[in-house]
């Protein structure tokens, strides 16, 4: 299961690469820019990808806190 | 007295009495004042790697430049976002290797995994270069924030006085431990004005947000995304990289994971922590409502943004209620600085010319600098000047440059020597400084393509810096390994 860590790879590319993609105004999305609506969701789909390598590292197992 | 003052009063009050029982029935040795004993569970080790989003910088700076220049101010939210994910990875070795070890600083984990002194003097060095604009920029903001919400009552300077006699005050008696009661106060507050501030402005004054949006670009076309040259693409990019490499680099943040009692806390700190970063959306969405309300703030006033919408919609003693959440972001993040630049005076530049201090000397040698440092700091406040936010660039370029040998020493073979290191530093800092003291930019080589221009010049600098770790750690490795063949 460790090659799921590699999904830390896709905030990268999406906050570092993806704005030479998605740098517009419109469509607004959720009363958001579209450039700033893309932030704030990979902002969410981050904190998800996390929780999802957080729930299947083996380094969480144990009692240490 | 008017109503904004008693809040005002209230908040440096608040922090005072928190940050003096946070010391209660603690024996204050190096290990406690420093680090918090290595015991601090995920609420207090939350709020203090927390503690680096919502300083004066953001709370003000935030909501400056998005009413000064729209979408760059974007990078702010991307830049934390990353150095999260990073923290998932980077940080738990870095904790383990420093409980084994009993490191207190920064510093220390250099000199422990190069063996070498001398690197943890430089190190030392370029973290104390990097801390002080920091927290003058603090002390800076704390002045302003109470003399407009105090609507001129208590001038700046008295304002950043009594500020730095708080919190220098509480540092000593408590340490760490003060600037973590002290951050929850400030979390709480923070977390309500600027939700509320977020919402209620935009409706306040549009009608909704997406009104809002909708009348900024009308009136400002493109200011909601990156423009074609200056901050542009190119320019965001390398900033949100070269920030959220450097994020953990901050002497006084990479010491608060010390602090964790076990490594599983920080792991799940790279959750939450993104989501919590996300409350700066609301900190934009006052400078953008700002933009088209409260015009003609420019320089460094773009700063004042939010507290000029604030003082012309709400009640005096509600500006003061922000004024006093505004207190605090100044206090803890100040606390830390404090704190983290006075360890690394008395604990690896003084303990290297006088290696025979015990713990107990170089504890209360640390205490004795902490009001010192805030002398300093507020001594270069007054000289002042708006030079403060090209030093915080600065200080970010600095200790950005400490990520690549950082990095390197977690691998099990570090590839990189210590000369390798060093000159490393030396070469990354030396271009920042070059760069930054002559007012030269890359944008005076005009032959250089637009792009490149647009980069930010620690990012380059990291570049040049990794170079010359490569050359020189492959050459000092030839020397060496002859001579240990034959010790063998």
């Amino acid at each position: 299961m460790r090659s799921i860590r590699w999904l830390a790879v896709i905030p990268f590319l999406a906050l570092v690469v993806g704005p030479f993609f998605v740098n517009r105004t419109t469509p607004i999305i959720l009363d958001l820019p579209f450039l700033l609506a893309w932030i704030v969701a990979w902002i969410l789909i981050t904190s998800a990808i996390m929780a999802l390598i957080y729930a299947t590292d083996p380094a969480n197992r144990g009692d240490e806190p | 007295m008017n109503g904004a003052l008693v809040f005002i009063a209230a908040a440096a009050l608040l922090a005072l009495l928190l940050g003096f029982l946070a010391s209660r029935g603690k024996d204050m040795n190096l290990e406690q004042w420093t680090v918090g004993g290595r015991g601090f569970g995920a609420v207090f080790v939350f709020l203090l790697l927390a503690g680096e989003i919502y300083t004066t910088f953001t709370f003000l700076g935030g909501s400056g430049y998005a009413y000064g220049k729209g979408a760059p101010a974007y990078y702010i939210l991307c830049y934390g976002t990353l150095a999260y994910v990073l923290s998932y990875f980077m940080l738990p070795p870095i904790w383990r290797y420093a409980r084994d070890n009993r490191l207190y600083s920064q510093s220390d984990f250099f000199v422990r995994k190069y063996d070498s002194q001398a690197l943890g003097v430089l190190v030392a060095l370029v973290d104390i270069l990097a801390l002080i604009p920091y927290l003058v920029l603090q002390f800076k903001g704390l002045g302003i924030i109470v003399e407009i919400a105090g609507y001129g009552a208590i001038s700046s300077t008295a304002a950043i006085w009594s500020g730095a006699v708080i919190v220098a005050a509480y540092v000593m008696v408590s340490g760490v431990h003060g600037s973590a009661w002290t951050s929850v106060a400030k979390d709480t507050l923070i977390l309500g004005v600027v939700v509320f501030l977020g919402i209620y402005l935009p409706y306040h004054y549009y009608g909704g947000l997406g009104a809002m949006f909708t009348a900024i670009e009308r009136a400002k076309p493109g200011f909601t995304v990156l423009p074609a040259h200056g901050e542009s693409l190119w320019w965001f990019s390398s900033t949100v990289l070269l920030t959220a490499l450097g994020f953990y680099m901050w002497p006084h943040t990479f010491a608060s994971i010390y602090t964790a009692r076990g490594a599983k806390v920080i792991r799940k700190n790279a959750i939450v922590l993104p989501i919590y970063q996300l409350i700066l959306l609301f900190v934009f969405f006052v400078g953008f409502a700002a933009s088209l309300q409260v015009p003609g703030l420019t320089g460094s006033n773009i700063d004042l943004a939010l507290f000029k919408l604030s003082a012309k919609t709400f009640d005096p003693w509600f500006v003061g209620l922000i004024g006093a959440t505004g207190v605090l972001t100044a206090l803890v993040p100040g606390s830390m600085i404090l704190m983290t630049a006075a360890t690394l005076i008395a604990n690896n530049l003084y303990r290297t010319v006088n290696p025979s201090a015990d713990d107990r000397q170089v504890a209360l040698l640390a205490k004795l600098l902490v009001p010192m440092v805030a002398l300093v700091a507020v001594f270069f406040t007054l000289k002042g000047g708006d030079t403060i936010v090209a030093l915080l660039l600065m200080g970010y370029s600095f200790v950005t440059q400490l990520f690549p040998s950082l990095v390197l020493s977690l691998a099990r073979r570090n590839f990189a020597t210590r000369e390798g290191a060093a000159a490393g530093i030396i070469a990354g800092v030396a271009t920042v400084a070059i760069v930054s003291l002559s007012g030269a930019n890359l944008h005076a080589l005009k032959w250089l393509p637009s792009e490149v221009q647009d980069l930010n010049i620690g990012i380059v600098a990291l570049a040049v810096n990794f170079a010359v770790l490569i050359v020189v750690s492959l050459a000092t490795r030839q020397v060496a390994q002859p001579s240990s063949v034959a010790a063998q």
